[in-house]
């Protein structure tokens, strides 16, 4: 099963005629994604050899998803247009959207994610984030498919480099899905929504959560995990010697109630029953031995 | 990026926020003359610094001349309030207080939308107010797509419990306050206090307002508000070069890729050997980010051989999307470029990685250490003063 995203999966590229997305799609259909179109304005009819197959460009998200089925949607255009980018694709009624895009000005990030909500019918994931990876079934995003292969540790993660890192750690044991959420102010799914869905998911036995200072994201996990999940659940938290950043005034503080720091965090986790490693390799072991011993 | 308050009362006069007529300056005299400009009974010099509680610091002064002005100035420049030296101060009139209100707008990240919170009681640590008394500081959630409308400010002021003579010039201003959030690109707009006058008149008295870096591209006006003066030199250098480097006070220089790799890298430099007294720790954090170049890699070099306690560098990326041989291509191009100055202490992982090891790095000659695929700790726990170990 996998969260979110499995072989059924028919993806589309916004901006796959850009030097990212032409790059990042050639390396997506060779870890196996159904990539069935890519949407670029004012291209449409046109078509990009990816090892001689041609994939269709579109004018819109929703002519790509009559003409092919689309029901996810990568994101790799410029920060100035992904605001447009992700309201097209959730108007098109898309089950997914993956934004990749970073440095996306957070009034963009905060409607759009609105738009997200308002609409209803749509997961957006990001922006800011490598993606999402159920390995062997599909690969939507940056994330390098050969790291790990298909196994049932659920990975849910802030950082894209420890995510890869984390996946190489545990790369025989293998993963159901690993998503990356980006660590953006303003992200459409959250440690929670990977938490719930893991928690649902049949093919994952344990979960591995990264996350990093700043914002109370994971304190939020934390209580999510105490009261609905049952699986295991490993932690890891960077950050323990970044330096305090510049206040933001007095305000901020009030609403989150915390100071985002990792002490603050792992303590959280740690309250909730999660085991919080201290480096990524102790984080991994940790996993190892929950994996070894339910099976 | 935080503005200075006279930064945010120029952006609300723009917008046609009332405010006070304020002048900046950075000399007793500049001081002086201003006072003399203004021609008020009464002029306020406020110290210009991006932190709370000047007030208490000495950090305002009210003056009744120029010459008191001037008085006034020389104490107040110079002063280092909460570590921040006082560069320059504004002079503004003076106002008739009656009343003192609080509002702000920011963003919210838990709920991912916008929060209004205002109260009848400004002026004091909103802080405070907000612990002892939180029936007395309304909080009401605005729609980032619709924003701040009229609508949503009489909801605002009402939640407040101001007197029903005094919410339409308040919403008024709370919809000119939103105009400010939007059309800036904020992240917050603070303003404490917000004061009636006692001819009835709302005016912003002071103001806080924190600028969406990542909006940059589209505010060319933004150029020249950026303030370096409390910044390392070496972070304006790598700035300039389009990094992301933080300066701490470690020997261990630390270049890695993704913010989250890099702080994890800090925590393992950081925690190996801290049971001896006097173990090295990072000396900086410096993200080169993803699909970085070989010249990428050679400025953040550059940046991090700068740094006069640096004894050695630690070099942590994973090939994701940063091919491992651009990597160890863009350290023999610095080495190349910087000669003798430094050993690295390398460790790549993923994509690439074989060939980087058998041909690029042995190729260059360059005393560099790899280690394995165990997160860099075997690179930490080495000595860093040590010899670099051979590549395996």
């Amino acid at each position: 099963m996998a969260i979110w995203l499995d072989h059924h999966s028919k993806v589309i590229v916004q901006g796959m005629t850009g030097s990212e997305g032409r790059k990042h799609t050639q390396r997506m259909i060779a870890s196996g994604t159904r990539i069935v179109g890519g949407v670029t304005p004012g291209k449409g009819g046109q078509s990009v050899l990816f090892e001689e197959d041609p994939v269709p460009v579109f004018n819109s998200v929703a002519e790509a998803k009559q003409a092919t089925g689309a029901n996810v949607s990568v994101i790799f255009v410029p920060a100035r247009f992904t605001r447009g980018a992700v309201f097209e694709a959730v108007d098109a009624g898309l089950d997914l959207a993956v934004c990749i895009t970073e440095g996306v000005p957070v009034k963009d990030s905060a409607a759009f994610y609105t738009h997200v909500v308002e609409s209803g019918h749509t997961r957006l994931i990001g922006p800011n984030c490598p993606g999402l990876i159920s390995p062997g079934k599909s690969n939507v995003g940056i994330i390098p498919a050969s790291i790990a292969r298909p196994g049932r540790i659920g990975l849910v993660s802030k950082s894209g480099t420890l995510t890869y890192q984390m996946m190489f750690e545990l790369g025989d044991i293998g993963f159901s899905t690993a998503v990356g959420i980006g660590g953006d102010p303003v992200i459409g799914t959250t440690h929670i929504d990977a938490l719930a869905a893991f928690e649902d998911d049949p093919e994952t036995d344990a979960i591995i959560m990264i996350g990093e200072i700043g914002g109370d994201a994971e304190e939020r996990a934390a209580a999510f995990v105490a009261d609905h999940v049952t699986k295991p659940v490993v932690g890891y938290i960077a950050g323990f010697t970044a330096p305090e950043g510049k206040t933001m005034g007095h305000a901020g503080a009030i609403v989150s109630g915390t100071k985002g720091t990792a002490l603050g965090k792992k303590a959280a986790l740690e309250e909730a029953g999660v085991q919080v490693g201290r480096t990524p390799s102790e984080a991994a072991n940790l996993i190892r031995e929950i994996m070894s011993s339910l099976h | 990026m935080d503005l200075f308050e006279y930064q945010a009362r120029d952006l609300f006069e723009a917008h046609g926020v009332p405010v006070l007529r304020g002048i900046v300056a950075t000399t007793p005299q500049e001081a002086a003359d201003a006072a003399a400009e203004l021609a008020t009974p009464v002029v306020v010099v406020k110290a210009q610094v991006k932190t709370g509680g000047r007030g208490k610091a000495g950090g305002v002064k009210l003056a009744r001349s120029p010459q008191e002005a001037r008085e006034a100035a020389e104490k107040i420049l110079g002063l280092d309030i909460n570590g921040h030296i006082v560069r320059a101060v504004m002079v503004t009139e003076g106002a008739d207080i009656a009343e003192e209100y609080y509002f702000s707008l920011l963003l919210d990240r838990a709920q991912r939308n916008y929060l209004a919170m205002c109260s009848k009681e400004g002026g004091m640590d909103i802080e405070t107010l907000a612990v002892e008394r939180p029936d007395a500081l309304a909080r009401i959630s605005v729609s980032p797509i619709t924003g701040l409308d009229a609508a949503k400010a009489d909801e605002i002021v009402a939640a407040a419990g101001f007197e029903e003579a005094d919410r339409a010039e308040l919403a008024r201003v709370l919809v000119l306050l939103g105009d400010v959030y939007r059309e800036n690109d904020a992240t917050l707009v603070e303003v404490n206090p917000l004061v009636k006058t006692g001819s009835g008149q709302i005016i912003a008295l002071d103001g806080k307002v924190t600028l969406d870096s990542n909006a940059a591209f589209r505010h060319p006006e933004w150029e020249g508000l950026a303030d370096e003066s409390r910044d390392d030199p070496l972070e304006i250098r790598a700035r300039e070069k389009g990094l992301n480097y933080v300066k701490l006070d470690g020997s261990v220089g630390i270049i890695g890729n993704g913010a989250g790799l890099v702080m994890s890298t800090l925590d393992v430099v950081a925690n190996a050997g801290k049971e001896f007294p006097g173990s090295p720790t990072p000396a900086n954090f410096l993200d080169i980010g993803g699909g970085a170049s070989a010249q990428v890699m050679a400025d953040g070099l550059d940046i991090i051989l700068s740094d006069a306690q640096v004894e050695v560098v630690f070099v942590n990326v994973f090939g994701g999307i940063t091919a491992c041989s651009e990597v160890a291509k863009g350290i023999i191009d610095a080495l190349g470029m910087l000669g003798d100055r430094a050993q690295a202490d390398r460790r790549p992982a993923g994509r690439q990685r074989r060939r980087d090891r058998s041909s690029d790095a042995r190729r260059s000659g360059a005393p560099l250490g790899a280690h394995g695929n165990h997160h860099g700790r075997r690179g930490a726990q080495r000595r860093p003063t040590g010899q670099p170990g051979s590549l395996r």
